[in-house]
């Protein structure tokens, strides 16, 4: 009973930890797409993580960077002794595990895929589409308050800090658009401006809109991502039946998703 | 043939459709299975529920499926089926131009059948080219980057070998390349939807006409900008449209930034048949109106004029379709209903 109860406490935890892994090209946590779909703790040193992408094609390098994204974060438990990641029905789903589970570095790992080229360059564009996803939301809270153009490219990181922000999205996106700014080198002090673009430039006023236009723009994209992946994860297995009530979708992933002689194997 | 509410006729050319056959006896091995699993959740994901397809239908449908879907009962003139092999995941291949080529020989006068050809094969994709223009006399082709051939897991549009075939199509006057960017596998350093082989190619190869498939989705941010910089570069709406149907303001989005960055000239309409079915989207489309806060500022304006450009005259032009003529003649062979 009691190490149930510790069993449950653990898996939460571990689901916790699992928010801080985002789809890069969403930049949403990959537990609120719905990807992880098993936690398990074993003996309260061993964790397993299971999770599965909406198709079986979407890009292997945002699949291994997930991968290793969820390796890192339950690593950082300090009662995890061992982690097993598996990436599930995916067409670079053996290559993935392999990697993950391995104990090797991930730019080791990755190398081998990419003869011999960089991942960084790639990873940047992604946390500059997020970082410019984030600070839209900030921008637009404060146009919305009625704050001049002028007032918000001047405004310092203190003065952001204190303000309070009541629309869900924002109190979202604020302490995830701080973590950025503060990761990322872009500012620290409260002195510092709270709203630089990602090449660490200051706005004009003037250039406001524009700089919004642009990233509009790339909301619009991600958004259009996040759709896709949510309707695909949805119906990824499931098949359409004609009853009296006209059709239905059914969930075939019983007997339909192809064998997996590997998750045999793992008991 | 769609007819508004208030009784104009409305011709529609639906600019991308496919006749495959993706069924289990043709499935080569697992990625084949997947690759038809994964379109059917695009179609399951996206469709209202009345228009739904039992498996086995999307998996392989017949010709008289294709011709009552969009012609019957779905307002299509006339539709481009577009070719792709995928020869590693299908035996006869996935939608092979010979197979399509005989459906449409029953109705000639509303199909454009385009071929496609894979750059990696070197001199074969050349012999092939030359091969689809004496047989078919094709005016366009298929490009799908994200195709696996052997060892390769994709390739790009400025690819040496890609540039040689684009020079013999611009030579035999095959003038249409659809550009289909899916997920490129290798390498893993690349953004996998990269499209700034789409600006390279359509740069340095003025007289073809690229057509962007799903306007560049996921990457419309890239696909606008280099849009608008290339006068000869055109966006496909198949794939944004059904949004029009569960997220219709994300719709009213993507239709704006198409209309502001490279307007209505330039913009058309693809049901993607068989994921999707025409005759929900085209009423849909017709039907839609751009909420106020959506254009606010921006300046476009999406009327009557503009749809009518997008769902046929667009691609008419591309296709030198002389619109008049082509309703004439339909209206002189209605569309016939098959003896089931």
């Amino acid at each position: 009973m009691l190490t149930d109860i510790i069993k449950a406490d653990l898996e939460t935890e571990v689901w916790e930890c699992l928010e801080m892994v985002t789809d890069p090209e969403l930049d949403e946590p990959i537990t609120d797409m719905g990807f992880v779909e098993r936690v398990e703790v074993i003996d309260a040193r061993r964790v397993e993580v299971e999770f599965r992408l909406p198709t079986y094609w979407c890009s292997p390098n945002f699949a291994f960077l997930m991968a290793f994204g969820i390796r890192r974060e339950i690593g950082a438990l300090s009662w995890v002794r061992e982690a097993q990641v598996w990436l599930n029905d995916h067409c670079f789903g053996d290559q993935v595990n392999a990697g993950v589970n391995s104990g090797r570095a991930f730019s080791d790992v990755f190398a081998e895929y990419c003869n011999g080229a960089d991942l960084e360059e790639v990873v940047e564009t992604f946390i500059a589409k997020a970082f410019d996803r984030r600070q839209e939301v900030m921008l637009l809270g404060l146009r919305k308050r009625g704050l001049t153009a002028e007032e918000i490219v001047t405004m310092r990181l203190g003065a952001f800090d204190r303000i309070v922000f009541g629309d869900e999205d924002e109190i979202w996106q604020k302490p995830r658009y701080r973590d950025l700014l503060l990761t990322q080198g872009l500012a620290e002090t409260p002195e510092d401006l709270a709203f630089p673009t990602w090449d660490k430039q200051p706005i004009a006023a003037e250039a406001l809109d524009g700089h919004l236009a642009r990233q509009r723009n790339l909301r619009i994209n991600m958004e259009f991502n996040g759709a896709m992946c949510r309707g695909l994860a949805q119906t990824r297995y499931k098949e359409v039946e004609f009853g009296e009530d006209g059709p239905t979708l059914v969930d075939f992933m019983m007997g339909r998703v192809p064998p997996r002689e590997d998750a045999v194997a793992r008991k | 043939m769609y007819k508004t509410p208030d009784g104009k006729e409305i011709f529609v050319l639906d600019g991308h459709t496919h006749f495959w056959d993706g069924s289990p006896e043709n499935q080569a091995n697992i990625h084949g299975k997947q690759f038809i699993d994964c379109f059917y959740a695009y179609h399951t994901g996206f469709s209202p529920k009345e228009v739904l397809w039992p498996k086995e239908k999307f998996e392989k449908y017949t010709e008289d499926d294709i011709y009552r879907d969009l012609f019957i009962d779905g307002p299509d003139d006339m539709a481009i089926i577009q070719s792709t092999y995928l020869s590693d995941f299908y035996k006869n291949g996935f939608s092979s131009i010979e197979r399509s080529s005989a459906m449409a020989a029953r109705h000639p006068e509303r199909f454009i059948v385009n071929g496609t050809f894979d750059p990696r094969d070197g001199e074969k994709a050349l012999e092939y080219i030359h091969y689809m223009k004496e047989e078919f006399d094709i005016q366009g082709v298929k490009m799908y980057t994200a195709e696996w051939n052997g060892a390769s897991k994709g390739w790009r549009l400025n690819d040496p070998d890609a540039y040689k075939c684009f020079e013999l199509c611009d030579k035999l006057g095959i003038r249409n390349i659809h550009v289909h960017k899916g997920p490129t596998i290798k390498p893993l350093s690349l953004d996998a939807f990269d499209v700034t082989d789409v600006d390279d190619a359509a740069t340095d190869f003025q007289n073809l006409n690229w057509i962007v498939e799903h306007c560049g989705l996921p990457r419309l941010d890239d696909f606008t900008w280099i849009a608008t910089q290339e006068s000869n570069v055109y966006g496909g709406l198949a794939v944004a449209l059904p949004l029009i149907y569960n997220r219709p303001r994300h719709f009213a989005e993507i239709m704006t930034e198409l209309l502001f960055w490279i307007g209505p000239d330039k913009i058309l309409f693809g049901s993607d048949y068989g994921i999707w079915t025409p005759q929900w989207l085209v009423e849909r489309l017709w039907n839609f109106e751009l909420p106020e806060e959506v254009v606010a500022g921006r300046g476009v304006v999406l009327d009557d004029e503009a749809k009518e450009k997008i769902l046929g005259l667009n691609a008419a032009k591309l296709y030198g379709i002389d619109v008049e003529a082509k309703k004439k003649q339909l209206a002189g062979a209605p569309v016939q209903i098959a003896a089931e």
